[in-house]
């Protein structure tokens, strides 16, 4: 679909298709954001970059697996941070030390052994349960209502006494605090 | 990579905002055609939206197995136990159940007219949805098939393997007929269900009633009204009484979910093997025995073994494509 450019460029890679790339972000890139996070805000100074860099991280991990899929996702998405942190450094004269320096320690934590997949199985609840308490009350409410008891926008809105409008507001901003927490870990 | 990518005209704060507020309005009812092209090329504009919007999406997802926390049918969250006080029960007791859910969608639904018999059928572990043009819709469980006449004279079903949920768009000039072997199920208005395995048929009867025909096994057709439960050999049929709740966890694989009570391991195990290709076998004749009271994802095979594992002491042997439980 989107990738003939891609494959007419390089005819000996098989190009992902939009589905394929998709999925392989959410399986294999979306559950390292926490230790990512981690690494930004251990080497760059201005915290409030850190939602930026990993934006650039992601739209570059991303356009590059369009085009072939990394063999390894996690070294991959790391050196790409690097390369970035480095890139901004040069471009932007600010000197963060340690991202240089820690670059051994990243190399260790790329090889540690990720958590087994029932362990993962058998927190999920456990995890979407501590995000949804730390959602500001009435936001709780509104994402309770709509994904527990599967009320639609217009019955939340009479249930609440508010306007749909409200309701929308509430879930979107639900939407992003929930990602935030079920990727980023502590974030923000 | 070139540089000019790093720097977007919106901040990442912003362009995440607008993926939630995209993904929040395709979940309204009134989600169109036009709403999706607009979507698409808001997501061909650039890297950024797409890659934000994938991120949303499968969180928002992951939140699909909160489904868990909803009380069966029956009972009602009571509106005044908000924010943490509304959690932390439920979240023993769906800790206690083991409980992990992921209903990711309903399946297909088919949207068909067709005057001929069609057959339908889902393989093992899948599920299924048909909408008939009256209205009827018909829920096919894991490893189903069944033939459908639906036309302006005949409303007939065949079930030929499994089990199907019917909700039937009463029409009392043409009764809609299922069929199983011999015996006959016609509804009067109604929504049930029926299963049959190579020994029984269960009609279980969750709204409105209907008549049950046995032949040759009772002299006329059963009255059943909600809430009854008819099972039917070639040659003997009991109908029981259940509650509302009961008949909801029956029906759970309609949301992707087994639940037991006080269920034998050797009944659990059964029942997930119908939904799997990968067996679970209790070899253990006193394991066998022993009872839980979980509520599984249909495809948690391996969930269940490490349930018996860890919770009730088992010895769990992976053969691959069987699992064998024993003490």
């Amino acid at each position: 679909m989107a990738d003939t450019e891609n494959s007419r460029e390089n005819a000996a890679v098989k190009p992902m298709t939009a589905p394929e790339t998709r999925a392989w972000f959410v399986r294999e890139v979306l559950p390292l954001e926490a230790m990512l996070v981690r690494y930004l805000r251990h080497n760059w100074r201005d915290k409030s970059d850190i939602e930026d860099l990993l934006q650039d991280i992601y739209v570059r991990v991303y356009e590059a697996a369009k085009k072939q899929l990394p063999d390894a996702a996690k070294p991959f998405v790391f050196t790409t941070a690097r390369n970035l942190l480095i890139n901004r450094v040069r471009r932007e004269h600010v000197i963060p030390i340690e991202a240089v320096a820690d670059l051994d320690a990243l190399d260790v934590a790329i090889d540690a052994p990720g958590p087994d997949r029932n362990v993962i199985a058998r927190d999920e609840l456990r995890k979407l349960q501590g995000a949804l308490e730390r959602l500001p009350p009435r936001c709780r409410e509104v994402v309770i209502k709509r994904r527990i008891e599967g009320l639609s926008r217009h019955e939340i809105a009479i249930a609440m006494g508010i306007t749909e409008d409200t309701v929308s507001a509430h879930l979107t901003d639900g939407m992003c605090a929930l990602a935030d927490f079920l990727y980023g870990g502590d974030r923000p | 990579m070139s540089e000019a990518r790093e720097t977007h005209p919106m901040s990442a704060k912003e362009i995440k905002v607008l993926a939630a507020q995209w993904l929040e309005r395709r979940e309204r009812s009134d989600w169109s055609e036009k709403d999706r092209a607009e979507l698409d090329a808001w997501l061909a504009q650039s890297t950024a939206h797409e890659v934000a919007y994938v991120r949303l999406e499968s969180a928002w997802a992951r939140t699909e197995r909160l489904v868990v926390l909803r009380p069966l049918a029956g009972e009602q969250i009571s509106h005044e136990h908000t924010g943490r006080r509304f959690f932390t029960p439920v979240l023993i007791r769906a800790a206690a159940a083991f409980a992990l859910i992921a209903v990711l969608g309903m399946g297909a639904a088919y949207f068909l007219l067709q005057p001929r018999d069609r057959s339908y059928s889902t393989p093992v572990g899948g599920r299924e949805t048909i909408a008939f043009a009256d209205g009827t819709r018909i829920e096919l469980n894991t490893n189903t098939a069944l033939r459908a006449r639906m036309n302006t004279d005949q409303r007939i079903v065949w079930l030929d393997r499994g089990e199907a949920f019917f909700r039937v768009k009463h029409d009392a000039t043409h009764p809609f007929i299922v069929m199983i072997g011999t015996h006959r199920v016609t509804d009067i208005g109604t929504q049930f269900a029926v299963a049959r395995d190579s020994k029984n048929v269960r009609v279980s009867v969750t709204e409105g009633r209907v008549t049950f025909d046995a032949p040759g096994v009772a002299s006329q057709a059963a009255l059943l009204k909600q809430g009854d439960v008819a099972i039917a050999s070639a040659q003997s049929m009991s109908v029981t009484r259940k509650s509302t709740q009961a008949l909801s966890e029956e029906l759970g694989w309609r949301r992707g979910l087994i639940v037991f009570r006080h269920t034998t391991l050797a009944d659990a195990a059964a029942e997930l093997n119908r939904y799997n290709r990968v067996k679970l076998i209790v070899t253990d004749p006193v394991a066998a025995q022993r009872t839980i009271g979980a509520t599984f994802r249909t495809s948690d095979v391996e969930l269940f073994a490490r349930v018996a594992e860890v919770a009730l002491g088992l010895h769990v042997t992976d053969r691959g494509n069987e699992i064998e439980i024993s003490r």
